[in-house]
């Protein structure tokens, strides 16, 4: 294969690759995980004080 | 709670409180070369070389986006990733080092400018050993970041922390492939590239620098920081992840639109138009997300000086981020390029964006580094905030204002094709401009010394907090 050919074939390959994470990102399958990942940031109280008390009540 | 480790706070803590510092310092140096475009005699040739424009520049350059930006990237990401693994920081010996490290390296460069030893390449000047202490530090912090990843006690692994390792791996690839030189003395050493090669390299690595270090970095920030600050979660988490492959994949095409009109194959140059022009569609995605998360809460910009900071960060990313891609079009390049239009152009994007949204984490960051949840004075926060808005926009106004004109003038001629203006009237002409931009200088780093004081005062006398780890909950699990 020349280098050329080699070239466009990662271009075309990155931009395929793409269009997959796009249809993978729509996809009914991905939204419960995506659901849980957005909440990460609050499942841990950084306020000090109240989070201690909030979970080990949980726990 | 079986266990009752604590989170690794004591490096944020010290990263957190070396930006205000830094901000200081760089921004500082900023003011100085701003004066000296207006009273030229503040070069203090007199003295020596050592304070000309030439050599402060680049320190001015290195100090706000190494050394200010630098602090804030280390501070949130090793807090960010550290409270949403679940986890604390992994080999916290080492992350130590990265802290005294890159200390150093800002010491050093703070030194070696004003000298006179530099690379002469644009936000890459450090010579070369200081340059290889800068790969060492970055490796280190790459095996902190990643090995805190690894033993994440989470299953997913949170967007900010895909855009901070982003960030991460591609600097330290930039850094190590653009620095890469002959040396031929302690403090001297050639490029390994030769002619355009050399000058695509630079900007390949320029560019990414404002998009990896400058953009990912910060929009690691973005993704936790706003959801935090505003109660709700980010407001589309799928399109996080769009806007994350997006950026990814056409950051690293734009550079040559650096080199307009030189001597870079000329397909090479339309190449980097057009990647800069895709840009557009994931940087407004990301904007658009940011403030978006907003939504239904609105109302908290009203009363929240640090939200305010936040949201009008991505305003001006916005901005910028849509002037970017214009100013690459080869004709607008035409009239743009060398003048002071750049210049606001950076600025909007590193006052407007980087500052800002670092400004608003490390507001939220500091109280809590000591056991609190808001800092001694939210009046305080406001002021900063309106005086730091005045401050960019009296900034990017004049820059806007004289680099068009400045253009024009360049690009004038007389009908039988001689130049209309000499470049020596084209400098007279600006100085109304450079005035302006001084003001605005001086009101930015006027915010920053206000916040040193909030910080003082917040963090006086009070002890060091020590957060604990807090198992996830099940789901999460």
């Amino acid at each position: 294969m020349e280098l050329n050919d080699f070239r466009i074939l990662i271009t075309v390959v990155g931009f395929l690759c793409f269009v997959g994470i796009c249809i993978w990102a729509w996809s009914k399958h991905a939204k419960s995980g995506f659901d849980e990942a957005a909440q990460l940031p609050f499942t841990d109280d950084d306020v000090p004080g109240s989070q201690q008390s909030r979970h080990s009540k949980e726990g | 709670m079986q266990s009752q480790a604590t989170y690794n706070y004591k490096v944020v803590r010290q990263f957190a409180i070396m930006t205000v510092v830094w901000g200081i310092v760089g921004m500082l140096v900023g003011v100085i070369i701003a004066a000296q475009l207006v009273w030229p005699a503040l070069n203090l040739s007199d003295v020596g070389e050592w304070f000309h424009f030439g050599r402060l520049r680049p320190l001015h350059t290195n100090a706000v986006i190494f050394a200010f930006g630098g602090c804030a990237l280390f501070a949130t990401s090793y807090f960010v990733v550290q409270r949403t693994c679940h986890t604390t920081l992994f080999a916290p010996k080492l992350a130590a080092f990265t802290f005294w490290g890159w200390q150093l390296i800002i010491v050093l460069a703070a030194i070696t400018l004003p000298l006179g030893f530099t690379s002469g390449k644009e936000y890459a000047e450090l010579e070369w050993p200081i340059d290889i202490l800068i790969a060492v530090v970055w490796v280190s912090y790459a095996i902190v970041f990643f090995g805190t990843i690894a033993k994440r006690k989470v299953s997913h692994i949170y967007v900010a922390n895909w855009f901070f390792g982003a960030f991460i791996l591609t600097v330290a690839l930039l850094h190590i492939v653009n620095s890469a030189a002959v040396p031929v003395s302690a403090w001297k050493a050639y490029s390994a590239y030769a002619g355009a090669q050399d000058a695509m390299i630079q900007w390949w690595y320029g560019h990414n620098a404002v998009g990896f270090f400058l953009t990912a970095g910060f929009l690691g920030i973005m993704y936790y920081f706003v959801p935090k600050q505003a109660e709700r979660p980010v407001y589309s988490y799928r399109l996080s992840v769009v806007h994350f492959w997006a950026l990814i994949f056409t950051y690293m095409w734009a550079g040559p639109h650096h080199l307009h009109y030189t001597a870079l194959p000329d397909w090479t140059q339309s190449l980097g138009m057009i990647f800069s022009l895709i840009l557009l569609a994931p940087s407004w995605g990301g904007m658009i997300n940011g403030i978006m998360t907003l939504s239904g809460a609105w109302h908290k910009l009203r009363t929240d000086p640090i939200l305010k900071f936040l949201i009008v960060s991505l305003s001006f990313y916005g901005m910028s981020t849509f002037e970017g891609p214009m100013m690459s079009i080869k004709t607008v390049n035409a009239l743009s390029h060398y003048t002071d239009w750049t210049v606001g152009h950076v600025h909007s994007g590193a006052l407007g964006w980087v500052a800002m949204i670092s400004i608003g984490a490390v507001y939220y960051l500091l109280p809590r580094m000591y056991g609190k949840t808001e800092m001694y004075s939210t009046k305080l926060i406001t002021a900063h905030f309106w005086i730091a808005t005045i401050g960019i926009v009296l900034y990017i106004a004049s820059m806007w204002i004289a680099g068009v004109m400045q253009g024009l003038m360049w690009r004038a001629t007389n009908p039988d094709g001689t130049l209309t203006y000499s470049f020596i009237e084209s400098v007279k002409a600006s100085y109304p401009f450079w005035t302006i931009r001084l003001v605005g200088g001086i009101l930015f780093l006027a915010g920053m010394f206000i916040m040193f004081y909030n910080m003082v005062k917040t963090i006086s006398g009070e002890k060091a907090y020590e957060a604990p780890v807090l198992a996830p909950s099940a789901a999460h699990a």
